[in-house]
């Protein structure tokens, strides 16, 4: 019998006919299907019961409360907390996005430190001994002074804790980083003789009138501005933005009012004009409760008539009048200013005449008025006993020149630190610590900003994600994520009431990562005598616990706490100035330097065209970056593919015979970019408008490389008055690519 | 000259002239396949069906699914007998979504400690209890992730008995060997013992043929509760 061809046929016929008989074709089609329709490889959350965390965000200090859904350990959804006073519900994409800061590639999973250029992997007790011990040195040789912080904020439990550290240790170089609120303290300091922070009943005023403060867009607290503009429009009140680019905010406005960027001051003193001309101004409250008008404000004021205005703003005189009469007309006006999210200082005379505004029309610690809140007062430490040492250092100056003869009113003044480190032939800043900011990505100028982290000797970050500041250190002893950690959130950021809010851990830590707060109480033991003493605390989490005392249980249980009664104090209590009231002019403000709008830095026949940025709710400024869901969200008017759009007027486009798309070369005094045009309308001719928050060099593969940094093509400028940073843009040439 | 030429008498020259020229004679039937080839051929399609067969019924099910063990053994009798009921560690939770497989938070209180001379326990707490790890069960009804399924509905609701899905496994002294389909990743008890796909009780497969043959004779809302339409999307949404 010979195998051939028919017989093989035969076979695989008879073959065929079997299979057709057993279940092997229909059971493979079967789990084929079963397989494609469930991909092995799509994450899937685990299955488990389903729980909720209460807690309050700490991805910006707006104070939001969120409810963190759990599917057994896993976070799978943050939403906002029903009911909370903030945001009563509602969150921005930032927050909604949180888990993301859990979860994403970027985390830095355990201590580190550089060697030779690369990182690795030590201990936490090997990293804290190490520290120790250089601390210990430069504190024996007489340079505790050059130890310096940075930090996010200055009020709540960590950065209270790092300023006394600093303190005990001898070093008065604690930085805050710049932002609105700088000038808002200084403003409300300088005329009602409290430092205070600034909260703003918008939801019960009847004609909000911002000067050019993205009020939907992240300035203050989101979730309060957004809950409090929707409750405003429902209350049938009015909204005029003032600026020059059509932001989502003056879209959203009944008036977007265009005018000159930067001469928004001179704007507020123009209303203010018109209201003391014509006599509008709120006569119980300015009779009654305010002194100096008649000084040298009134100086002031007249020399800021509507025709002058006119011409300085672009605004038409008309306009400014009409605006000026509805303002002091309205019930509940309230003047606002800092510009989008509020991440420069700005101009501090800008802020005394938009606050002075309020005044004028008696809206003042009043239902849809600006309200002085009281700084929190739960940190209540035992004194410290400061060393010779510590003693000597804390009378060295500043090293940024805050509160100097120069700058006497000024408190951190960080944008001053990269010059005065690259003028020194050795860096004045020995250690630097980093906490909850990115300095070397969000401050201006930024390849300065590098060479001057470079040349500080030894740069610890605290940072719980590789940003471009990490990556510029020496040392990361990354901290646990909001969502694993406790964490006091000591106020809502522009919100008008007394409020505390706690971050609970939804997860257990997810990798070798330490609470801030317990590095530092473990680094001061280490350091001993007087430092370990001022921090009598086993470990950070019994330190807040402490600190909050009474407070810490509601808090647990509610996750915040709040002075709902609190309505601003009466007029008759609330100023501790010399005169006991709201003071227009007076010695301190006199010594001000006069107002004059601020020129951006450049040439203006090199440079034809001033950049602007403008925020935009989708893309974070700050300390964190986005993360890819908001890069997600993005418009492609923001950024397409990696490549970022600057807004163009259609008329400015057209000089530079420039079509929609064209990619072009943006060049300032700092540096220069590839970036896209697009054509718009809602730009004033002559402008180029540049979002913040792209131009990462650090982080994901979502965000790293896409776009252009605003802050590395700009550079700050001292206000005259106050010292901060008051750039607010940048003379700027377009050439084609 | 091969065998079956042979047999046929016919050279291969004549084979070749054969093809090449037309023959004078009409080509019938028993031309190529004569008596002596049919039954090699029919021999060979035989072999075909047969061996096809053998693969397709025996060695294919043995192939398909990896026979995996539990890491624990458990007697689902004697633990009846001192804890009470199913729903006792297979429970509904405060909001209705049903627990499963029981974590060891639930062990826990009797087992902190090794109770009994069971290997098995001794086992399970030095390795999972003593260790805080859970126990990465295998589980023998998991649907897969695109079938939308509630314990509630069925079992509070539809007042249905475990036994209906699930079968006599509370009553089973030991767990049985779970065997795991190599290309989907499901258990075999979806599809059934039975490679066929015959059953005999309710519990013996549980296909989407046997969740549509139960709602259609218990009469159960043929659209879906969130979407209000039909068929396909009252399991998938």
């Amino acid at each position: 019998m010979k195998v051939d061809r028919r017989s093989f046929l035969a076979f695989v016929l008879g073959g065929a006919a079997g299979t057709a008989l057993t279940p092997l074709p229909w059971k493979i089609t079967d789990d084929l299907a079963i397989w494609s329709q469930n991909w092995p490889w799509t994450p899937v959350p685990a299955k488990g019961e389903t729980s909720y965390v209460t807690s309050t965000c700490a991805l910006c200090p707006g104070g939001c409360g969120i409810s963190v859904k759990k599917v057994a350990e896993r976070v799978i959804k943050i939403a906002g907390l029903q009911g909370h006073p903030v945001n009563d519900g509602g969150l921005c994409i930032l927050g909604a996005a949180g888990a993301q800061f859990l979860y994403g590639p970027t985390r830095i999973q355990t201590p580190i430190k550089k060697i030779n250029g690369r990182w690795q992997k030590i201990s936490w007790n090997d990293a804290i001994t190490e520290l120790a011990a250089k601390l210990k040195e430069l504190r024996a040789n007489g340079s505790a002074h050059t130890v310096a912080c940075v930090s996010g904020t200055d009020r709540g439990t960590v950065p209270e804790l790092l300023n006394r550290f600093l303190t005990v240790y001898g070093s008065p170089n604690f930085f805050r980083t710049p932002s609105i609120w700088d000038s808002y303290e200084l403003a409300l300091y300088l005329t009602q003789g409290t430092r205070s922070m600034t909260g703003f009943d918008i939801e019960n005023a009847d004609f909000v009138l911002s000067f050019g403060s993205g009020l939907i867009e992240g300035w203050g607290s989101p979730g309060y501005m957004f809950r409090a503009k929707a409750m405003l429009r429902e209350n049938g009140g009015r909204m005029d933005q003032i600026e020059p680019r059509l932001s989502k905010t003056a879209a959203k406005s009944d008036h977007w009012i265009a005018i000159n960027p930067g001469t928004e001051g001179a704007l507020a003193f123009g209303l203010a004009h018109v209201i003391i001309k014509d006599k509008l101004y709120n006569r119980n409250f300015v009779d009654g409760f305010t002194t100096g008008l008649s000084g040298r404000f009134q100086g002031i004021i007249g020399g800021f008539p509507p025709e002058i205005v006119s011409k300085i703003t672009g605004i038409s005189a008309g306009t400014i009048v009409a605006l000026a009469k509805d303002f002091a007309s309205a019930r509940k006006p309230l003047a606002i200013c800092g510009q989008g999210q509020g991440h420069q200082p700005g101009n501090l005379q800008e802020f005394l005449a938009v606050h002075t505004l309020n005044a004028l029309v008696g809206n003042i610690n009043q239902p849809g008025g600006v309200w002085a809140i009281p700084e929190p007062d739960y940190i209540d430490w035992p004194e410290l006993e400061m060393d010779g040492v510590a003693s000597a250092g804390m009378q060295q100056q500043r090293v940024d020149g805050a509160g100097s003869n120069r700058y006497p009113n000024a408190r951190y003044l960080l944008h001053n630190l990269p010059q005065v480190i690259n003028a020194s032939k050795e860096s004045p800043v020995q250690v630097l610590f980093v906490a909850g900011a990115n300095p070397a990505y969000s401050l201006q100028d930024t390849e300065s900003v590098k060479k001057a982290f470079e040349k500080i000797p030894f740069v610890v970050s605290f940072s719980s994600y590789m940003d471009e500041t990490a990556e510029l250190a020496d040392m990361v002893l990354p901290n646990h994520v909001f969502l694993e950690r406790y964490e006091d959130v000591p106020a809502a950021t522009g919100f008008p009431k007394p409020f505390i809010g706690l971050a609970q851990p939804a997860v257990e830590p997810l990798y070798n990562t330490q609470y801030t707060g317990d590095v530092i109480i473990q680094l001061a033991k280490a350091l001993g005598h007087t430092i370990g003493a001022a921090f009598p605390w086993d470990d950070y989490v019994t330190c807040l616990e402490e600190t909050l005392g009474d407070k810490w249980d509601p808090l647990v249980e509610e996750g915040y706490w709040v002075d709902a009664e609190y309505s601003g104090m009466d007029w008759a209590d609330a100023f501790e100035t010399d005169s006991a009231k709201f003071e227009f002019s007076n010695s301190e403000i006199n010594m001000l330097a006069d107002y004059s709008p601020l020129k951006p830095e450049g040439d203006e026949i090199l440079y034809p065209l001033t950049l602007v940025p403008y925020d935009t709710m989708r893309l974070t400024c700050g300390y964190v970056g986005s993360p890819p869901f908001l890069i997600k969200s993005l418009e492609d008017t923001i950024l397409q593919g990696k490549e970022v759009l600057v807004e163009l007027n259609p008329e400015t486009a057209g000089q530079l015979g420039l079509a929609e798309g064209k990619v072009v070369n943006l060049t300032t005094l700092k540096g220069s970019a590839r970036v896209k045009v697009h054509l718009t309308n809602g730009i004033m001719p002559g402008l180029v408008a540049l979002p913040r928050g792209l131009g990462h060099t650090a982080y994901d593969r979502f965000l790293a490389g896409r776009g252009v940094n605003y802050n590395q093509l700009s550079g700050p400028i001292a206000d005259p008055a106050s010292g901060h940073n008051a750039a607010w843009g940048i003379q700027a040439k377009i050439t084609k690519a | 000259m091969s065998t079956d030429e042979k047999a046929n008498g016919v050279s291969a020259e004549a084979v070749d002239a054969h093809s090449l020229a037309p023959s004078s004679k009409p080509p019938g039937p028993d031309d190529d396949t004569g008596n002596g080839a049919a039954i090699p051929i029919v021999l060979f399609f035989a072999l075909g069906l047969i061996a096809s067969l053998i693969v397709g019924w025996v060695v294919f099910p043995k192939v398909l699914y990896s026979q995996k063990r539990q890491p624990v053994d458990f007697n689902h009798v004697l633990h009846n007998e001192e804890v009470g009921d199913c729903d006792s560690c297979h429970f509904f939770r405060e909001d209705g979504t049903f627990s499963g497989v029981p974590k060891l938070a639930q062990c826990i209180d009797c087992h902190e400690e090794v109770n009994g001379e069971d290997p098995e326990e001794a086992k399970f707490v030095n390795e999972y209890v003593a260790k805080a790890r859970e126990v990465p069960w295998l589980i023998y009804s998991r649907q897969p992730q695109n079938v939308y399924f509630s314990h509630a509905a069925h079992v509070i609701m539809g007042k249905m008995e475990c036994v209906t899905c699930h079968g006599h496994i509370g009553e089973s002294e030991s767990l049985k060997v779970y065997e795991e389909n190599r290309i989907s990743g499901y258990s075999r008890d979806i599809w059934g013992r039975n490679m066929a796909g015959f059953k005999r009780n309710t519990w013996d497969r549980m296909k989407m043929d046997d969740c549509s043959e139960c709602h259609v004779k218990e009469n159960v809302n043929q659209n879906s509760v969130q979407t209000h339409r039909g068929g396909c999307f009252v399991c998938h949404k």
